[in-house]
Protein backbone atom coordinates (compact mmCIF):
# COMPACT_ATOMS: atom_id res chain seq x y z
CA UNK A 1 0.00 0.00 0.00
CA UNK A 2 1.57 3.18 -0.86
CA UNK A 3 1.70 5.54 1.53
CA UNK A 4 -0.76 9.05 0.99
CA UNK A 5 0.94 12.18 2.53
CA UNK A 6 -0.79 15.28 2.99
CA UNK A 7 1.67 18.45 3.64
CA UNK A 8 0.35 21.27 5.79
CA UNK A 9 2.20 24.62 6.73
CA UNK A 10 1.89 27.36 9.47
CA UNK A 11 2.30 30.99 8.92
CA UNK A 12 5.34 30.40 11.00
CA UNK A 13 6.95 28.85 8.28
CA UNK A 14 6.99 25.51 9.05
CA UNK A 15 5.87 22.49 7.31
CA UNK A 16 4.45 19.45 8.39
CA UNK A 17 4.29 16.31 6.30
CA UNK A 18 1.40 13.92 7.69
CA UNK A 19 2.00 10.17 6.73
CA UNK A 20 0.04 7.10 8.49
CA UNK A 21 -0.69 9.37 11.36
CA UNK A 22 2.80 10.46 11.93
CA UNK A 23 3.80 14.47 11.26
CA UNK A 24 6.98 15.22 10.02
CA UNK A 25 8.10 18.81 10.66
CA UNK A 26 10.44 20.92 9.09
CA UNK A 27 10.90 24.65 8.08
CA UNK A 28 10.06 26.53 4.44
CA UNK A 29 12.66 26.87 1.82
CA UNK A 30 11.69 31.06 2.81
CA UNK A 31 12.35 30.62 5.89
CA UNK A 32 15.65 28.90 5.21
CA UNK A 33 16.54 32.12 2.90
CA UNK A 34 15.62 34.37 5.83
CA UNK A 35 17.85 32.73 8.67
CA UNK A 36 20.71 31.79 6.26
CA UNK A 37 23.41 29.51 6.68
CA UNK A 38 22.83 27.35 9.72
CA UNK A 39 25.46 26.17 12.11
CA UNK A 40 23.41 24.27 14.91
CA UNK A 41 20.41 22.91 15.29
CA UNK A 42 19.05 21.72 18.68
CA UNK A 43 17.02 18.55 18.87
CA UNK A 44 14.85 17.56 20.96
CA UNK A 45 14.71 14.15 22.34
CA UNK A 46 12.48 11.31 21.20
CA UNK A 47 9.59 10.56 23.38
CA UNK A 48 9.22 14.24 24.57
CA UNK A 49 5.57 15.39 24.66
CA UNK A 50 4.96 18.98 23.39
CA UNK A 51 1.81 21.08 23.20
CA UNK A 52 1.42 23.12 19.78
CA UNK A 53 3.46 26.76 20.09
CA UNK A 54 5.72 25.19 22.66
CA UNK A 55 9.62 25.59 21.11
CA UNK A 56 10.50 22.38 20.40
CA UNK A 57 13.82 23.35 17.96
CA UNK A 58 16.48 26.36 17.75
CA UNK A 59 17.86 26.80 14.53
CA UNK A 60 21.42 28.85 15.15
CA UNK A 61 22.46 31.15 12.15
CA UNK A 62 25.95 32.81 12.79
CA UNK A 63 24.40 35.51 13.74
CA UNK A 64 21.34 34.42 15.80
CA UNK A 65 19.13 32.00 17.20
CA UNK A 66 14.86 31.31 16.34
CA UNK A 67 13.00 29.74 17.57
CA UNK A 68 10.79 26.45 15.73
CA UNK A 69 7.01 25.56 17.35
CA UNK A 70 5.60 22.27 17.53
CA UNK A 71 2.53 23.49 15.29
CA UNK A 72 0.16 20.56 17.11
CA UNK A 73 0.10 18.65 20.30
CA UNK A 74 1.94 15.34 20.21
CA UNK A 75 5.21 13.20 21.12
CA UNK A 76 8.50 13.25 19.97
CA UNK A 77 9.01 9.82 17.37
CA UNK A 78 12.10 10.73 15.91
CA UNK A 79 14.94 13.81 15.52
CA UNK A 80 16.74 14.19 12.08
CA UNK A 81 20.33 13.19 13.80
CA UNK A 82 22.11 13.81 10.59
CA UNK A 83 21.35 17.55 11.05
CA UNK A 84 24.70 17.44 14.39
CA UNK A 85 26.87 16.89 11.73
CA UNK A 86 25.67 18.57 8.66
CA UNK A 87 23.24 21.33 10.06
CA UNK A 88 23.54 23.00 6.65
CA UNK A 89 21.11 20.34 5.00
CA UNK A 90 18.01 22.69 6.33
CA UNK A 91 19.82 25.28 3.82
CA UNK A 92 20.47 23.11 1.10
CA UNK A 93 17.13 20.88 1.17
CA UNK A 94 14.55 21.98 3.96
CA UNK A 95 12.02 20.07 2.53
CA UNK A 96 13.61 17.08 1.97
CA UNK A 97 17.10 16.15 3.73
CA UNK A 98 16.47 19.26 5.83
CA UNK A 99 13.36 17.88 8.40
CA UNK A 100 13.92 18.58 12.22
CA UNK A 101 11.58 15.73 13.82
CA UNK A 102 9.09 13.06 13.47
CA UNK A 103 6.06 13.57 15.81
CA UNK A 104 2.66 11.68 16.83
CA UNK A 105 -0.45 13.65 16.36
CA UNK A 106 -2.79 14.02 19.70
CA UNK A 107 -5.95 15.52 18.67
CA UNK A 108 -6.24 14.86 14.32
CA UNK A 109 -8.95 18.08 14.23
CA UNK A 110 -5.43 20.61 14.90
CA UNK A 111 -4.75 19.62 11.61
CA UNK A 112 -7.50 21.71 10.51
CA UNK A 113 -6.03 24.80 11.63
CA UNK A 114 -3.07 24.33 9.64
CA UNK A 115 -2.95 26.21 5.85
CA UNK A 116 -2.37 24.58 2.59
CA UNK A 117 0.36 25.32 0.25
CA UNK A 118 -1.44 27.95 -1.57
CA UNK A 119 -2.49 29.80 1.57
CA UNK A 120 1.26 29.45 2.80
CA UNK A 121 2.02 31.15 -0.81
CA UNK A 122 -0.15 33.84 -0.05
CA UNK A 123 1.45 34.75 3.32
CA UNK A 124 4.97 35.19 1.89
CA UNK A 125 4.03 36.72 -1.28
CA UNK B 1 6.34 57.25 10.54
CA UNK B 2 7.49 53.60 10.42
CA UNK B 3 11.02 52.08 11.86
CA UNK B 4 11.83 51.68 8.37
CA UNK B 5 11.56 55.70 7.00
CA UNK B 6 13.07 56.63 10.09
CA UNK B 7 16.19 54.88 9.33
CA UNK B 8 18.98 56.67 7.62
CA UNK B 9 19.87 55.59 4.27
CA UNK B 10 23.14 54.73 2.97
CA UNK B 11 24.52 56.78 -0.11
CA UNK B 12 24.75 53.64 -2.15
CA UNK B 13 21.87 50.96 -1.44
CA UNK B 14 20.28 51.34 -4.91
CA UNK B 15 23.73 49.20 -5.87
CA UNK B 16 23.43 47.18 -2.67
CA UNK B 17 19.83 46.06 -3.69
CA UNK B 18 21.43 45.67 -7.06
CA UNK B 19 23.10 43.24 -5.68
CA UNK B 20 21.05 41.68 -4.14
CA UNK B 21 21.53 42.67 -0.27
CA UNK B 22 19.06 41.99 2.95
CA UNK B 23 18.81 44.80 4.99
CA UNK B 24 18.15 45.52 8.63
CA UNK B 25 18.53 48.21 11.55
CA UNK B 26 21.84 48.98 12.57
CA UNK B 27 22.73 52.18 15.22
CA UNK B 28 20.26 54.13 13.32
CA UNK B 29 21.10 53.30 10.00
CA UNK B 30 19.59 50.65 7.13
CA UNK B 31 22.67 48.30 6.83
CA UNK B 32 23.05 45.40 4.69
CA UNK B 33 23.30 42.44 6.58
CA UNK B 34 23.95 39.29 3.76
CA UNK B 35 24.08 39.29 0.53
CA UNK B 36 23.23 36.61 -2.35
CA UNK B 37 26.52 34.38 -0.97
CA UNK B 38 25.49 34.13 2.41
CA UNK B 39 27.00 34.59 5.69
CA UNK B 40 29.46 31.76 6.03
CA UNK B 41 30.91 32.33 2.40
CA UNK B 42 31.15 36.15 2.97
CA UNK B 43 33.13 35.59 6.29
CA UNK B 44 35.40 32.74 4.20
CA UNK B 45 36.03 34.97 1.42
CA UNK B 46 36.89 38.13 3.48
CA UNK B 47 40.07 35.72 4.51
CA UNK B 48 41.04 33.42 1.88
CA UNK B 49 40.58 37.01 -0.66
CA UNK B 50 38.89 40.30 -0.41
CA UNK B 51 35.77 41.48 1.43
CA UNK B 52 33.94 44.87 0.25
CA UNK B 53 32.24 46.63 3.25
CA UNK B 54 30.23 49.89 3.19
CA UNK B 55 30.91 51.32 6.83
CA UNK B 56 29.28 54.92 5.86
CA UNK B 57 26.93 54.53 8.58
CA UNK B 58 30.36 54.95 10.69
CA UNK B 59 31.24 58.84 11.53
CA UNK B 60 34.41 60.64 10.39
CA UNK B 61 35.14 63.57 12.07
CA UNK B 62 37.70 66.08 10.71
CA UNK B 63 39.29 68.14 13.29
CA UNK B 64 40.95 71.20 12.64
CA UNK B 65 42.54 74.18 14.63
CA UNK B 66 46.06 75.11 16.19
CA UNK B 67 44.54 73.09 19.51
CA UNK B 68 43.80 69.88 17.51
CA UNK B 69 46.36 68.22 19.17
CA UNK B 70 44.93 69.72 22.78
CA UNK B 71 41.80 68.48 22.02
CA UNK B 72 42.73 64.75 21.06
CA UNK B 73 45.00 64.90 24.38
CA UNK B 74 42.58 65.95 26.52
CA UNK B 75 39.90 63.28 25.40
CA UNK B 76 42.22 60.33 24.58
CA UNK B 77 44.41 58.57 26.60
CA UNK B 78 47.31 59.03 23.37
CA UNK B 79 50.32 61.37 22.96
CA UNK B 80 48.61 63.22 20.45
CA UNK B 81 51.10 66.10 20.69
CA UNK B 82 53.33 63.35 19.62
CA UNK B 83 52.02 61.43 17.17
CA UNK B 84 53.62 61.49 13.65
CA UNK B 85 51.78 62.56 10.55
CA UNK B 86 50.30 59.95 8.72
CA UNK B 87 49.60 57.47 11.99
CA UNK B 88 46.56 56.14 13.22
CA UNK B 89 46.17 54.65 16.51
CA UNK B 90 43.14 52.73 18.30
CA UNK B 91 41.93 55.02 21.35
CA UNK B 92 38.93 55.76 23.45
CA UNK B 93 36.69 58.83 24.44
CA UNK B 94 36.02 58.00 28.66
CA UNK B 95 34.39 59.69 30.52
CA UNK B 96 35.32 60.71 34.38
CA UNK B 97 35.26 57.41 35.47
CA UNK B 98 37.54 55.70 32.98
CA UNK B 99 34.45 54.40 31.74
CA UNK B 100 34.31 53.87 27.29
CA UNK B 101 32.32 56.46 25.81
CA UNK B 102 33.35 55.15 22.59
CA UNK B 103 36.62 53.44 20.93
CA UNK B 104 37.92 55.69 17.92
CA UNK B 105 40.67 55.58 15.45
CA UNK B 106 42.47 58.63 15.52
CA UNK B 107 44.99 60.01 12.42
CA UNK B 108 47.04 62.78 12.04
CA UNK B 109 46.94 63.94 9.11
CA UNK B 110 48.73 67.53 9.50
CA UNK B 111 50.28 69.26 12.50
CA UNK B 112 46.15 71.01 13.11
CA UNK B 113 44.50 67.97 11.40
CA UNK B 114 43.30 65.03 12.97
CA UNK B 115 40.47 62.60 11.81
CA UNK B 116 38.27 60.94 13.85
CA UNK B 117 36.53 57.49 13.02
CA UNK B 118 33.77 56.73 15.42
CA UNK B 119 31.29 54.14 15.93
CA UNK B 120 27.52 55.01 14.28
CA UNK B 121 25.79 54.17 17.44
CA UNK B 122 27.88 57.19 19.76
CA UNK B 123 28.48 59.62 16.75
CA UNK B 124 26.31 62.23 18.41
CA UNK B 125 27.62 61.48 21.99
CA UNK B 126 30.98 61.80 20.84
CA UNK B 127 30.42 64.73 19.09
CA UNK B 128 29.21 66.51 21.66
CA UNK B 129 31.41 65.29 24.57
CA UNK B 130 34.25 66.88 22.23
CA UNK B 131 32.56 70.03 22.09
CA UNK B 132 32.46 69.95 25.05
CA UNK B 133 35.95 69.27 26.23
CA UNK B 134 36.74 72.05 23.27
CA UNK B 135 34.98 74.54 24.77
CA UNK B 136 37.80 77.82 24.79
CA UNK B 137 40.19 75.77 22.38
CA UNK B 138 40.89 76.86 18.98
CA UNK B 139 39.72 74.07 17.06
CA UNK B 140 36.33 72.95 14.43
CA UNK B 141 34.85 69.84 14.43
CA UNK B 142 33.40 69.06 11.10
CA UNK B 143 31.22 65.60 10.86
CA UNK B 144 32.11 64.81 6.48
CA UNK B 145 29.52 63.77 4.93
CA UNK B 146 31.39 60.92 2.98
CA UNK B 147 31.01 56.99 1.45
CA UNK B 148 33.26 55.09 3.67
CA UNK B 149 34.14 51.84 2.37
CA UNK B 150 36.30 49.15 3.72
CA UNK B 151 38.57 46.32 2.00
CA UNK B 152 39.65 43.66 3.75
CA UNK B 153 41.64 40.36 3.13
CA UNK B 154 45.06 38.82 2.03
CA UNK B 155 44.85 40.27 -1.38
CA UNK B 156 43.35 43.55 -0.45
CA UNK B 157 46.71 45.24 -1.39
CA UNK B 158 46.84 44.15 -4.28
CA UNK B 159 43.37 44.96 -5.28
CA UNK B 160 44.27 48.30 -4.05
CA UNK B 161 47.27 48.77 -6.44
CA UNK B 162 44.40 48.50 -9.28
CA UNK B 163 42.53 51.54 -8.19
CA UNK B 164 45.74 53.95 -7.90
CA UNK B 165 45.18 55.38 -5.12
CA UNK B 166 48.76 54.67 -4.42
CA UNK B 167 48.23 53.21 -0.83
CA UNK B 168 50.17 50.32 -1.38
CA UNK B 169 53.22 51.47 0.53
CA UNK B 170 50.94 52.71 3.66
CA UNK B 171 51.81 51.07 7.07
CA UNK B 172 49.14 49.13 9.07
CA UNK B 173 47.89 51.49 11.13
CA UNK B 174 48.43 54.90 9.32
CA UNK B 175 46.31 57.00 6.69
CA UNK B 176 46.66 60.17 4.19
CA UNK B 177 44.48 61.80 2.29
CA UNK B 178 45.27 60.55 -1.83
CA UNK B 179 42.94 63.33 -3.49
CA UNK B 180 41.19 66.20 -1.98
CA UNK B 181 38.23 64.90 0.52
CA UNK B 182 39.38 61.15 0.20
CA UNK B 183 40.80 59.87 3.58
CA UNK B 184 42.49 55.96 3.48
CA UNK B 185 43.51 54.47 6.37
CA UNK B 186 45.26 50.79 6.32
CA UNK B 187 42.77 49.28 9.02
CA UNK B 188 40.48 47.06 9.35
CA UNK B 189 38.25 45.51 11.74
CA UNK B 190 38.60 41.71 10.42
CA UNK B 191 42.10 40.84 11.64
CA UNK B 192 43.05 40.76 8.10
CA UNK B 193 45.43 43.23 6.07
CA UNK B 194 42.90 45.95 4.61
CA UNK B 195 42.22 49.36 4.15
CA UNK B 196 39.29 51.83 5.17
CA UNK B 197 38.43 54.28 2.14
CA UNK B 198 36.47 57.68 2.85
CA UNK B 199 35.35 59.35 -0.64
CA UNK B 200 32.92 61.69 -1.76
CA UNK B 201 29.55 60.91 -2.36
CA UNK B 202 29.28 61.88 -6.19
CA UNK B 203 32.63 59.23 -6.77
CA UNK B 204 31.74 56.43 -4.62
CA UNK B 205 29.72 54.83 -6.97
CA UNK B 206 31.61 54.73 -10.21
CA UNK B 207 34.58 53.67 -7.33
CA UNK B 208 32.85 50.83 -5.80
CA UNK B 209 31.66 49.51 -9.29
CA UNK B 210 35.11 49.17 -10.27
CA UNK B 211 35.79 47.27 -7.15
CA UNK B 212 33.42 44.74 -7.30
CA UNK B 213 33.92 44.00 -10.94
CA UNK B 214 37.29 42.59 -9.60
CA UNK B 215 36.46 39.01 -9.35
CA UNK B 216 38.68 38.62 -6.29
CA UNK B 217 36.42 41.20 -4.59
CA UNK B 218 32.65 40.52 -3.31
CA UNK B 219 30.31 42.76 -0.95
CA UNK B 220 30.66 41.41 2.68
CA UNK B 221 27.19 42.08 4.83
CA UNK B 222 27.07 43.31 8.84
CA UNK B 223 26.00 39.84 10.04
CA UNK B 224 29.84 38.45 8.14
CA UNK B 225 31.85 41.57 9.65
CA UNK B 226 30.59 40.87 13.18
CA UNK B 227 31.75 37.18 12.54
CA UNK B 228 34.96 38.05 11.57
CA UNK B 229 35.51 40.39 14.14
CA UNK B 230 34.53 38.31 16.84
CA UNK B 231 36.94 35.64 15.76
CA UNK B 232 39.56 38.55 15.48
CA UNK B 233 38.56 39.29 18.99
CA UNK B 234 38.00 42.74 18.34
CA UNK B 235 35.43 44.84 20.40
CA UNK B 236 31.85 46.39 19.12
CA UNK B 237 30.70 49.09 21.05
CA UNK B 238 27.55 48.31 22.77
CA UNK B 239 28.50 44.71 23.15
CA UNK B 240 32.06 44.54 24.40
CA UNK B 241 32.40 48.08 25.22
CA UNK B 242 29.70 50.71 27.48
CA UNK B 243 30.13 53.97 29.87
CA UNK B 244 30.42 50.67 32.79
CA UNK B 245 33.39 49.30 30.75
CA UNK B 246 37.67 50.71 31.38
CA UNK B 247 40.77 49.77 29.54
CA UNK B 248 41.51 48.14 31.75
CA UNK B 249 38.59 45.25 32.48
CA UNK B 250 38.03 45.20 28.68
CA UNK B 251 42.11 44.39 28.10
CA UNK B 252 43.25 47.60 25.74
CA UNK B 253 45.73 48.43 28.08
CA UNK B 254 48.14 48.34 25.30
CA UNK B 255 45.96 50.95 23.73
CA UNK B 256 47.13 53.60 26.22
CA UNK B 257 50.71 54.61 26.48
CA UNK B 258 52.70 53.79 29.63
CA UNK B 259 53.56 57.23 29.98
CA UNK B 260 49.36 57.83 30.50
CA UNK B 261 48.71 54.91 32.31
CA UNK B 262 49.69 56.77 35.75
CA UNK B 263 48.19 59.78 34.60
CA UNK B 264 47.64 62.41 32.10
CA UNK B 265 45.81 65.65 30.90
CA UNK B 266 43.21 63.14 29.38
CA UNK B 267 39.39 62.81 31.05
CA UNK B 268 39.56 59.55 33.16
CA UNK B 269 42.80 59.93 33.99
CA UNK B 270 43.28 59.55 37.65
CA UNK B 271 40.36 56.68 38.06
CA UNK B 272 42.60 54.50 34.80
CA UNK B 273 45.68 55.18 36.68
CA UNK B 274 43.73 54.22 40.24
CA UNK B 275 42.22 50.69 38.25
CA UNK B 276 45.39 49.94 36.70
CA UNK B 277 46.90 50.08 40.18
CA UNK B 278 44.36 48.10 41.92
CA UNK B 279 43.97 45.64 39.10
CA UNK B 280 40.52 45.30 37.66
CA UNK B 281 37.77 43.24 39.03
CA UNK B 282 36.72 41.76 35.80
CA UNK B 283 38.16 40.85 32.81
CA UNK B 284 37.66 40.43 29.02
CA UNK B 285 38.48 36.92 27.91
CA UNK B 286 37.88 34.59 25.11
CA UNK B 287 35.25 31.76 25.69
CA UNK B 288 34.99 28.90 23.80
CA UNK B 289 31.87 26.42 24.30
CA UNK B 290 32.49 23.01 24.37
CA UNK B 291 30.42 21.20 21.24
CA UNK B 292 28.79 22.75 18.62
CA UNK B 293 26.22 25.06 20.40
CA UNK B 294 27.32 28.49 19.73
CA UNK B 295 26.35 30.84 23.25
CA UNK B 296 25.20 34.17 22.51
CA UNK B 297 26.08 37.74 23.95
CA UNK B 298 23.75 38.38 27.02
CA UNK B 299 24.19 34.90 28.97
CA UNK B 300 25.28 34.56 32.15
CA UNK B 301 28.49 32.55 33.78
CA UNK B 302 28.87 30.74 36.43
CA UNK B 303 31.86 29.24 37.99
CA UNK B 304 32.40 25.53 39.31
CA UNK B 305 30.79 26.26 42.50
CA UNK B 306 27.65 27.54 40.61
CA UNK B 307 28.85 31.05 41.85
CA UNK B 308 28.12 34.28 39.62
CA UNK B 309 31.62 34.69 37.23
CA UNK B 310 30.49 36.95 35.03
CA UNK B 311 28.30 37.21 31.71
CA UNK B 312 29.10 36.91 27.83
CA UNK B 313 28.87 39.77 25.92
CA UNK B 314 29.26 38.89 22.22
CA UNK B 315 28.90 34.97 21.02
CA UNK B 316 28.30 33.50 17.91
CA UNK B 317 29.91 30.92 15.27
CA UNK B 318 33.52 31.33 13.65
CA UNK B 319 33.49 30.35 10.31
CA UNK B 320 37.30 30.13 10.01
CA UNK B 321 37.90 28.54 13.47
CA UNK B 322 34.72 25.90 12.43
CA UNK B 323 33.42 26.00 15.89
CA UNK B 324 31.91 28.68 18.43
CA UNK B 325 33.43 31.77 19.81
CA UNK B 326 32.56 34.15 22.38
CA UNK B 327 34.02 36.51 24.59
CA UNK B 328 32.99 38.10 27.99
CA UNK B 329 34.01 39.54 31.21
CA UNK B 330 34.59 37.10 34.01
CA UNK B 331 35.98 37.45 37.62
CA UNK B 332 39.72 38.44 37.67
CA UNK B 333 40.74 35.12 39.55
CA UNK B 334 38.92 33.11 36.72
CA UNK B 335 40.64 35.15 33.51
CA UNK B 336 43.13 32.47 33.62
CA UNK B 337 43.19 30.41 30.09
CA UNK B 338 41.74 26.93 30.52
CA UNK B 339 39.81 28.32 33.30
CA UNK B 340 36.31 26.14 33.16
CA UNK B 341 32.95 28.09 33.56
CA UNK B 342 29.42 27.29 32.86
CA UNK B 343 26.52 29.02 30.82
CA UNK B 344 23.21 28.03 30.73
CA UNK B 345 21.49 27.94 27.55
CA UNK B 346 17.83 27.45 27.41
CA UNK B 347 17.86 24.91 30.38
CA UNK B 348 21.46 23.04 29.21
CA UNK B 349 24.62 23.96 31.10
CA UNK B 350 27.14 24.63 28.26
CA UNK B 351 30.89 24.09 29.57
CA UNK B 352 32.88 27.21 28.24
CA UNK B 353 36.68 27.06 28.67
CA UNK B 354 38.83 31.00 29.10
CA UNK B 355 40.95 31.06 25.78
CA UNK B 356 43.10 33.72 24.50
CA UNK B 357 42.11 36.00 21.86
CA UNK B 358 41.85 35.75 18.98
CA UNK B 359 40.70 32.56 17.54
CA UNK B 360 42.49 33.11 14.36
CA UNK B 361 46.33 34.47 13.51
CA UNK B 362 45.66 38.00 12.86
CA UNK B 363 47.05 39.24 9.28
CA UNK B 364 47.19 42.33 10.23
CA UNK B 365 50.93 43.79 11.44
CA UNK B 366 49.39 45.62 14.43
CA UNK B 367 46.12 46.06 16.20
Amino acid sequence: MSAVSTTYYTEDHEWIRVENGVATVGITNYAQEQLGDLVFVDLPTPGATTSKGDTLVVVESVKAASDVFAPIDGEVQSVNEALTAEPGLVNSSPEGDGWLWSMSIADESQLDGLIDADAYQKTIA
Amino acid sequence: MSESESLKQLPLKAMHERAGAKFAPFAGWEMPVSYPLGVLKEHLHTRERVGLFDISHMRLIDVRGTDAARLIGASCPVEAAGQAIGASKYTFLLNEHAGIIDDLIVTRLADDRFMIVANASRAAVDESHLRDIADGMDVALTALDRVFLALQGPQAAAVMESTGLEAGDLGFMSGFEPRPGWFVTRSGYTGEDGFEIALPLDRAEAFAENLVRDERVEWIGLAARDSLRLEAGLCLYGNDLDEETDPASAGLIWAVPKSLREGGPYAGATRLAGIIAAGPAEKRVGLQPEGRQPVRGGTELTDADGKPAGRITSGGFGPSVGHPVAMGYVRADLAQPETTLFADVRGKQVAMRVVKLPFIVKRSQKG
